[in-house]
C-alpha cells in the first residue's frame, strides 16, 4: 500500500489497483468517448485551446485509427501500475501521458506538475466525472501531487512500479534511474531534447502574404507560445537554397506575429539581451545579429553548428545558419535531437537522409506548426506498444 | 576624450539635461571609442552595435572585461554574493579608482557640505578586517570614510550591538552633526530593530547615508517613509539619505535628496527603458540604465540593471539640482539576486 502524508491524491487514493486491463479496452475506449464529449461541452475549458486538444485527442475517430495502427490486440494486456512523472513545463502533457499509458492497459499513478496551471484543474475535473461511470478503470487511477523535492514518495511509487513515465530532463532521469525499481520494471525516459527547423529559402520568398503568415503563425506556436522551453521548440533554423529576401520576409513575420502576441517578461527580457551580448564576444562563428526589439533576436552562424547544446534560445532567440545540403545535418543531429520541423521540404527526404546517414538523433520530422503535437509516438518511442506486453498462445 | 578635472570643478547638480545631452553625445561616442580600442571583447560590441550600447551588468559575472593592461590593475572590486552566487568582477587602474573616489567626495559633498564629521559606522567592525568580506560593502565602507573623521563602528564581531561605544558616542556629540552611514537592509535588521528590541533611544543628530538596496525590505513590507520614521525615533537623525549604486559604477553614486528623489549627477545619467522594444521611455516604469563618465579602466561606462524605476522629473526638483531625477521599485521580478546588504546572509 502506498500512503504518504504530503502527498495529496486529486484524483484516486493510496489503495489503488494496481492489475492491468486489456490493452484498448472496451471501458478506455469508452471512458475517451465520454472524455471528449464532456471537454467539448466544458465552458471553463473552452478558453485554453490546448486543453481543446486533449480533448481532440480523444475523440473516436482518432482512438479507433490508434487502435488499428496497433494491430492485433488479442492477448494484449498492459504491463501492471505505471508511474509518471510529468513535465514541469507543459500544461496537458501530464494527461496525454496517463491517456497513452491508460489505452495500452496499464493502472496509473500521476504525479502532476507543481506549477499552477489552470489547465491541471480544468482537465482532472473533467476526468473525474467521467469516471464515475467506469470503476474498473477509477480504481486504477490515481493522479497525486506533492513537492518534487519529497523523494521518499518517488521512490515509494518507484517501487511499485512496473513501467516507469519519466518525463526528463537529464537531471530528473538520473534521480529517477537512481531509485530502487522491479527487476521487470520498464523505463521510458524523456531526457533533454533539442530541436531544429529546416526552412526552403526560395519557398519562403516565394509564399505568398497568407500562407507567409500563416507559416510565422505556426513557428509562433512551436516557439513563442511555451517561451521556446519545450523540448520541440527550434533553436536553429537551418535554410535550404538560401535567399536573403525569404529569410527577410520571415524574420519580419515572425517579429510582427510575436508583437501581436507574445508577453515578453522582464527578466526573461534580460536574460536573452545578455545571451546575445555573450554571443557577438564569444562566437567565433558568428556572421551577423537581426534585432527586432528585444522580441526577436537572430544569430546568423556563418557554419552549420557541431551541436546544439552551446545554442541555447529562450523567449525568442534563435540561431540560423546556410544548409547546403542535407548531409550536413550529421554534423549537429545526435541522440539530442528531436524534432525537425520544416517548411517547404519533402519531409521523407529528410527521413532518408538521417537513415542513410546512420544518425541518432531525430524522431519526428514534421511541418513548422506541429512541433508541440504530442502523440502516441513519442520522442522515439511507439508508446502504447512499449507500455503493454503481448501474450503468445500458439 | 573627457576632461575630468574640468569636469570635477563644475558644481556636481549644475548642468540642465539638454547642456548635459549635448555633452553626453559626445562625451559617450569618446568612451565607447576608447573601450572598443583597449578590450577585445568590448570591441566586438561596438562592431556590431555602435557607441553607447548597454552591457547588462550580469556580462560583469560571466566574463573579466577590462580597458586596461592586466599589471595596470591596481584593484579589482567584487560583488559581495555569498557562496554558490557569482560575483561581479571590476578591474580598476589608479586613474578610474581615483576619479572615483574624487566624484564621490563631489557628489556626497553636495549634501554634507564642507569639513569631516563624527562617524558612526552601522556594521560590523569585522567588514574590513576580514579579507573575505572585503568587497562592495567594505568599498562602500572605506569611499564613504572621507566623509567622517574617527569612524567608529555600532556593531561588534558578531553583528551586534555595541551599546557601550554607541552611549560614549552619543555623549560626545552631544551637539555636533554627525555622519551615519550603512547597508539599507543592515541598517535595519541590525541596528534599528535592534535599538527596539532593547528599548535603546539614541540622541543624535546628523545624516543618515545608505544604500544598497530594499529587496529584503520589501519582502518586510519596510518602504522609504516607515524606513526614515523608524531612523528618526531611534536615533534622532532627521536627515535620512538613500542612495543608488552599484559595484560596476561606484563613486558616480544617485543620491536622494531632501525631497525624496533620487538624481543623476553630471558624472552619470539615468534612463528608463522598455525591456521588450529596449527603447528609452519617457515615462512609466521600465529598466534602469545607467551611464557613468568614469570607468576607462573597464567597459562600464553604459550599464542595463536588472532594476525596475520610473523617472520623476528632468531639471524641476524643488532641491534646486539640475538634471534628471528618478525613484526605483526595485529588482525585476525573476531575475537573479545581487546588490550589496541583499546578498548578506544571516548566519
Amino acid at each position: 500500500m502506498i500512503r504518504m502524508k504530503n502527498a495529496e491524491y486529486l484524483i484516486g487514493n493510496a489503495e489503488i489497483e494496481k492489475s492491468p486491463i486489456p490493452t484498448f479496452s472496451e471501458d478506455a475506449c469508452n471512458l475517451l468517448r465520454s472524455y471528449e464529449a464532456a471537454i467539448r461541452r466544458d465552458r471553463e475549458a473552452r478558453a485554453f485551446p490546448d486543453v481543446i486538444a486533449v480533448g481532440y485527442w480523444c475523440r473516436n475517430a482518432n482512438i479507433q485509427s490508434k487502435k488499428e495502427a496497433f494491430g492485433n490486440t488479442a492477448g494484449c494486456v498492459g504491463r501492471g501500475l505505471a508511474f509518471h512523472i510529468t513535465p514541469g513545463n507543459i500544461p496537458v502533457n501530464f494527461m496525454f501521458s496517463y491517456l497513452f499509458s491508460l489505452l495500452a492497459g496499464n493502472a496509473n499513478i500521476v504525479r502532476i506538475p507543481s506549477k499552477p496551471f489552470p489547465q491541471i484543474g480544468i482537465l482532472l475535473r473533467i476526468l473525474k466525472q467521467c469516471l464515475s461511470d467506469f470503476p474498473e478503470i477509477e480504481k486504477r487511477t490515481a493522479f497525486v501531487s506533492y513537492p518534487s523535492s519529497e523523494d521518499a514518495i518517488t521512490a515509494e511509487f518507484c517501487k511499485e512500479a512496473d513501467v516507469r513515465v519519466i518525463w526528463g530532463g537529464d537531471e530528473t532521469v538520473r534521480r529517477i534511474r537512481a531509485m530502487e525499481a522491479k527487476p521487470r520494471c520498464i523505463d521510458i525516459a524523456f531526457a533533454d531534447r533539442f530541436s531544429v527547423a529546416v526552412l526552403s529559402g526560395s519557398a519562403v520568398e516565394n509564399a505568398t502574404d497568407a500562407e507567409l503568415a500563416r507559416l510565422a503563425h505556426a513557428f509562433y506556436n512551436d516557439t513563442y507560445l511555451m517561451d521556446q522551453n519545450a523540448c520541440s521548440s527550434p533553436r536553429l533554423c537551418l535554410w535550404t537554397d538560401e535567399s536573403k529576401t525569404g529569410k527577410a520576409r520571415f524574420w519580419n513575420a515572425v517579429y510582427l506575429e510575436a508583437r501581436k502576441r507574445y508577453q515578453l517578461q522582464g527578466a526573461l527580457a534580460v536574460d536573452k539581451y545578455t545571451r546575445l551580448c555573450e554571443d557577438v564576444m564569444d562566437r567565433d562563428d558568428l556572421a551577423g545579429v537581426l534585432r527586432m526589439g528585444n522580441l526577436l533576436h537572430v544569430v546568423t552562424l556563418s557554419e552549420v553548428p557541431q551541436a546544439l547544446s552551446s545554442l541555447e534560445g529562450k523567449g525568442g532567440y534563435f540561431y540560423e545558419c546556410a544548409l547546403t545540403e542535407l548531409s550536413q545535418l550529421a554534423r549537429f543531429l545526435d541522440s539530442r535531437v528531436q524534432t525537425v520541423g520544416y517548411f517547404g521540404m519533402d519531409a521523407a527526404a529528410i527521413r532518408d537522409a538521417v537513415v542513410s546517414l546512420h544518425l541518432t538523433g531525430a524522431d519526428r520530422i514534421v511541418p513548422i506548426g506541429s512541433a508541440m503535437d504530442i502523440d502516441s509516438d513519442w520522442d522515439g518511442f511507439d508508446l502504447i506498444h512499449t507500455m503493454s506486453r503481448r501474450i503468445v498462445a500458439n | 576624450m573627457i576632461d575630468y578635472e574640468a569636469l570635477l570643478a563644475q558644481k556636481p547638480y549644475g548642468m540642465t539635461q539638454p547642456e548635459k545631452d549635448a555633452f553626453y553625445r559626445e562625451a559617450i561616442e569618446d568612451l565607447s571609442k576608447h573601450h572598443a580600442a583597449n578590450c577585445t571583447e568590448y570591441a566586438k560590441i561596438y562592431r556590431q552595435f555602435g557607441a553607447g550600447f548597454a552591457l547588462p551588468v550580469r556580462l560583469f559575472k560571466l566574463k573579466e572585461l577590462k580597458s586596461v593592461p592586466a599589471d595596470q590593475v591596481r584593484r579589482t572590486m567584487t560583488s559581495s554574493g555569498t557562496s554558490g552566487q557569482a560575483v561581479s568582477r571590476i578591474f580598476l587602474d589608479a586613474d578610474t579608482a581615483a576619479r572615483q573616489t574624487k566624484v564621490l567626495s563631489r557628489i556626497v559633498g553636495d549634501f554634507l557640505g564642507q569639513g569631516r564629521r563624527p562617524m558612526l559606522i552601522l556594521d560590523s567592525s569585522a567588514v574590513l578586517k576580514n579579507r573575505t568580506m572585503f568587497s562592495a560593502r567594505g568599498a562602500g565602507i572605506l569611499g564613504f570614510s572621507i566623509f567622517g573623521s574617527g569612524a567608529k563602528y555600532a556593531l561588534d564581531e558578531n553583528m551586534e550591538l555595541n551599546v557601550p561605544l554607541l552611549e560614549e558616542f552619543c555623549r560626545k556629540n552631544e551637539n555636533t552633526p554627525v555622519l551615519l552611514f550603512g547597508f539599507t537592509f543592515m541598517v535595519w535588521q541590525h541596528f534599528i530593530l535592534k535599538l527596539k528590541e532593547q528599548g535603546l533611544h539614541l540622541k543624535l543628530n546628523g545624516v543618515l547615508i545608505h544604500g544598497g538596496g530594499w529587496k529584503k525590505l520589501t519582502e518586510l513590507a519596510v518602504d522609504n517613509d516607515t524606513y526614515k520614521q523608524e531612523i528618526r525615533e531611534w536615533t534622532g537623525i532627521d536627515t535620512v539619505l538613500n542612495y543608488y549604486g552599484m559595484v560596476e559604477q561606484t563613486g558616480s553614486i544617485f543620491m536622494e535628496c531632501p525631497c525624496g528623489r533620487l538624481h543623476a549627477s553630471i558624472f552619470s545619467d539615468v534612463d528608463i527603458i522598455d525591456p521588450v522594444t529596449m527603447e528609452k521611455k519617457s515615462s512609466g516604469r521600465g529598466l534602469i540604465r545607467c551611464t557613468s563618465l568614469l570607468p576607462t579602466s573597464y567597459p562600464g561606462h553604459v550599464l542595463l540593471t536588472e532594476d525596475e524605476g520610473e523617472l520623476t522629473g528632468i531639471d524641476d526638483c524643488p532641491c534646486g539640482r539640475k538634471g534628471k531625477t528618478f525613484k526605483i521599485y526595485g529588482r525585476l521580478a525573476g531575475a537573479e539576486i545581487r546588490g550589496c546588504s541583499d546578498t548578506y546572509e544571516k548566519r
